[in-house]
């Protein structure tokens, strides 16, 4: 199954609204490439250099004018009863989304394609620990308690702690809204953490 | 920045010329026509006016407030800059020469298709977003031991597949079966046709006792018996004996309870899987009715991870065996240990003292099954007539360290089990691909630092072939992860030098197609794959394995 995002954003200010016109040009001369884009994820992003004059209206006409499409299940209505969920990757980056009461944190990582690597190998039947997260501890108390069958396999987790659940048995409640989770370094990462502190930034 | 024709990148340009979306449109073009399809890059254009020039930093950091996570910037060439910016008319032919020239993209090259090679294959493909990757496998199916090692009651392990079937089926992944690297192709030719090789091939042998009596009839390690009811087509003709009541397996990990729980498992279980048919059929009628699992070391020693132990436990109609006296003084020994460790001897201890249960009159003797600690195998007995196995003498051990570095010491006496089937659990091992490949035979593994193969730039090797033939999944993957990370890396660096074009695969067919070899595509195995499942469906099973190549290659016309 592929999912096919073609996000535009379009950032432009210049006086004549030239970005935006060739935007909307490349859009159209993109389109017939759509069905065939193999891609998890295609994204076009138009940057335009700030000039003096900010023109708004052609802003609002540019991101009205580009799809945005969304990795939300078909047939779902927008907006009521979603949760804001944060999750912070394994290289500090925060990535933040809306889920829906009841979904499994696998599922929001998955459907919302988010950039978290080898994410949920065995697909949410507790034969990996691939979706392992770090709450924080107060969160973590308010959950509903652990199954044998969970903690076999989170035994077999990298960086386990205190506070650590599998991503495909803890769903999205409400009173979540906010929550901050944690994708726990792997073996590789924390030699790289390494590395990286000997080598000087570029 | 240097330039790098990868198809993900970030090109500063003037926004008043009217050429740029045409210009764009002929890239896209070209690549549509080279590659098939157009594949998930995050593709970016930043557009600089002269009097505002976007700074490669800016460009970067406007990107990823988007969430655009790479960017590849450009420095456009002085001849395409022109007075009037490169965009405008009168140096278009110049940009579109230089955006259509065909700048070499990365070609990566990996052996061996199971988790190591996909993973490996995987992380390559996401994170750079023109490299093209084609994964090489000897047999003409994918997947290694996720398809040949994980035990057919295990199906969700299985779900992996289906994550390596859209790596597979992506625009700039090829994958090319039947093809035995280091007799079909040597790796030294796959070095000339890509600018990396990645060596996935995992351990196709084993360890062995090095015992007398380890040849005899009835014996059989269990990699060979593992591929045997797993349908690996070098093991079909295995037909191991299993008309005796006893069987022995030496080693305490996932792949001897895997083994002991096939022997004991009631069949109508075992039928609804993807176990192949001859060996359904061998074990309706194996009189097997007793396992035991022996080891050379301590419970504390124990390979074996907690679900697995759970799932033979509560196998239906088998009892665990267990000696309380194994397990004296254990639960104080554990009290600081690791959760793991801890949890694991606890359901051992928790297994030994429980009494069991009442039998009901008339009802069948279960099955058994035990753990016998501290017995390392001296030598396989014969029966009187020489013609097989009868049973193994153990010399009992006693324990110097403790932990994962406990020593197995013997004490001098000596133990005699009866069994008339012995399966030798020890460990997998892995073999010498080429002699053009560095290879330690001591410890059965590539050197290498990071899954990059010791003095040999442009080779990396990952899975079990690296790091050596244990873990499960999550291990394999995070491994893949950390080699293709490192391959990453040196293609950033410039250690991996990309500007020598390559003809990947377009070199390998015709070297393959010299020595008569006939590649499998992926779409070919899809052929198969749907061949084995419509199959399976008749008998109420996932799939029904086919074992014999040669039937496999006639299904695909080959």
């Amino acid at each position: 199954m592929y999912k096919c995002l073609i996000k535009l954003s379009l950032h432009q200010r210049t006086a004549q609204g030239t970005g935006s016109r060739m935007a909307h040009g490349i859009l159209g001369l993109l389109r017939p490439l759509q069905s065939r884009l193999s891609a998890s994820r295609t994204r076009l992003v138009l940057l335009c250099a700030e000039t003096e004059q900010h023109q708004g209206p052609a802003r609002g006409w540019a991101e009205r004018a580009f799809s945005s499409t969304h990795q939300d299940a078909p047939g779902e209505s927008s907006s009521e009863d979603r949760v804001t969920v944060h999750f912070i990757n394994r290289d500090g980056e925060r990535l933040t989304t809306t889920a829906k009461e009841g979904e499994s944190l696998l599922e929001v990582v998955v459907n919302h394609n988010l950039a978290i690597d080898g994410f949920g190998a065995c697909e949410g039947t507790l034969a990996c620990s691939t979706c392992h997260l770090i709450f924080d501890k107060d969160t973590f108390q308010k959950l509903d308690a652990v199954s044998d069958e969970e903690l076999d396999m989170l035994d077999l987790a990298y960086g386990l702690t205190d506070t650590s659940r599998l991503g495909c048995q803890v769903c999205v409640k409400k009173w979540m809204d906010g929550v901050t989770l944690r994708v726990p370094m792997d073996v590789s990462d924390m030699r790289r953490q390494l590395e990286v502190g000997k080598q000087s930034k570029q | 920045y240097s330039q790098q024709g990868y198809y993900s990148w970030c090109c500063l340009l003037q926004p008043s010329c009217g050429h740029v979306g045409w210009l764009f449109w002929a890239r896209f073009r070209h690549l549509v026509q080279t590659q098939g399809t157009l594949h998930s890059s995050d593709i970016s254009f930043a557009f600089a006016d002269q009097t505002h020039r976007v700074s490669v930093p800016e460009a970067e950091e406007a990107a990823l407030q988007r969430g655009h996570l790479q960017l590849q910037a450009l420095a456009l060439p002085a001849e395409i800059r022109g007075a009037d910016g490169p965009c405008s008319p009168h140096n278009g032919a110049g940009l579109r020469r230089w955006l259509c020239s065909a700048a070499p993209a990365p070609r990566v090259c990996v052996v061996g298709s199971g988790p190591a090679g996909f993973y490996t294959a995987q992380h390559i493909l996401k994170h750079h977003g023109g490299a093209l990757v084609d994964i090489y496998e000897k047999l003409p199916v994918p997947f290694g031991l996720v398809r040949f090692g994980v035990a057919p009651d295990h199906p969700e392990v299985k779900n992996v597949t289906n994550t390596f079937t859209q790596t597979a089926r992506s625009g700039r992944c090829g994958f090319y079966g039947n093809v035995t690297v280091g007799r079909d192709v040597t790796v030294p030719e796959l070095q000339q046709a890509y600018h990396a090789v990645v060596l996935s091939y995992g351990a196709e042998d084993n360890r062995v006792l090095g015992i007398p009596g380890e040849n005899l009839p009835g014996v059989y390690s269990a990699r060979a018996f593992v591929g045997w009811y797993n349908g690996l087509p070098e093991n079909q003709d295995l037909k191991p004996d299993l008309s005796c009541e006893t069987a022995l397996i030496l080693g305490h990990g996932n792949v001897a309870l895997d083994i002991a729980r096939i022997l004991l498992s009631p069949l109508q279980l075992l039928r609804k899987t993807d176990i192949t048919d001859s060996s359904l059929a061998a074990l309706a009628c194996s009189k097997v009715k007793r396992v035991w699992l022996v080891g050379r070391r301590g419970p504390l020693q124990v390979a074996f991870t907690i679900k697995e132990l759970r799932e033979m436990i509560n196998l239906p109609g088998a009892r665990a065996v267990l000696d309380p006296a194994d397990f004296t003084g254990l639960e104080s020994a554990v009290k600081d240990a690791s959760r793991p460790r801890k949890r694991l001897t606890e359901l051992m201890i928790k297994t030994a003292l429980e009494k069991p249960v009442e039998m009901q009159a008339g009802a069948a003797a279960p099955r058994e099954w035990g753990l016998k600690f501290q017995r390392s195998p001296q030598e396989v007995l014969p029966s009187a007539d020489g013609s097989r196995a009868r049973g193994v003498r153990m010399a009992l051990t006693r324990l110097e360290g403790s932990g994962d570095s406990a020593k197995a010491i013997p004490t001098g006496d000596v133990e005699e089990l009866e069994c008339g089937l012995v399966l030798s659990s020890i460990g997998y091992r892995s073999l010498p691909l080429d002699p053009a490949v560095p290879f330690d035979s001591q410890r059965g593994v590539i050197p290498n630092s990071s899954g990059r193969v010791e003095g040999v730039p442009g080779l990396y090797c990952s899975g079990w072939v690296k790091r050596g033939p244990t873990g499960v999944i999550i291990t394999t993957m995070n491994d893949s992860f950390d080699t293709a990370q490192s391959l990453l890396e040196d293609l950033q660096g410039g250690v991996l030098d990309i500007s020598p074009s390559r003809e990947g695969f377009g070199l390998v067919e015709s070297i393959l197609h010299s020595r008569g070899v006939r590649p499998v595509s992926f779409s070919d195995w899809e052929k198969i794959d749907a061949a084995e499942v419509a199959r399976g469906k008749a008998a109420g099973k996932p799939r029904e394995k086919i074992v014999d190549p040669a039937e496999m290659l006639r299904i695909i016309g080959h």
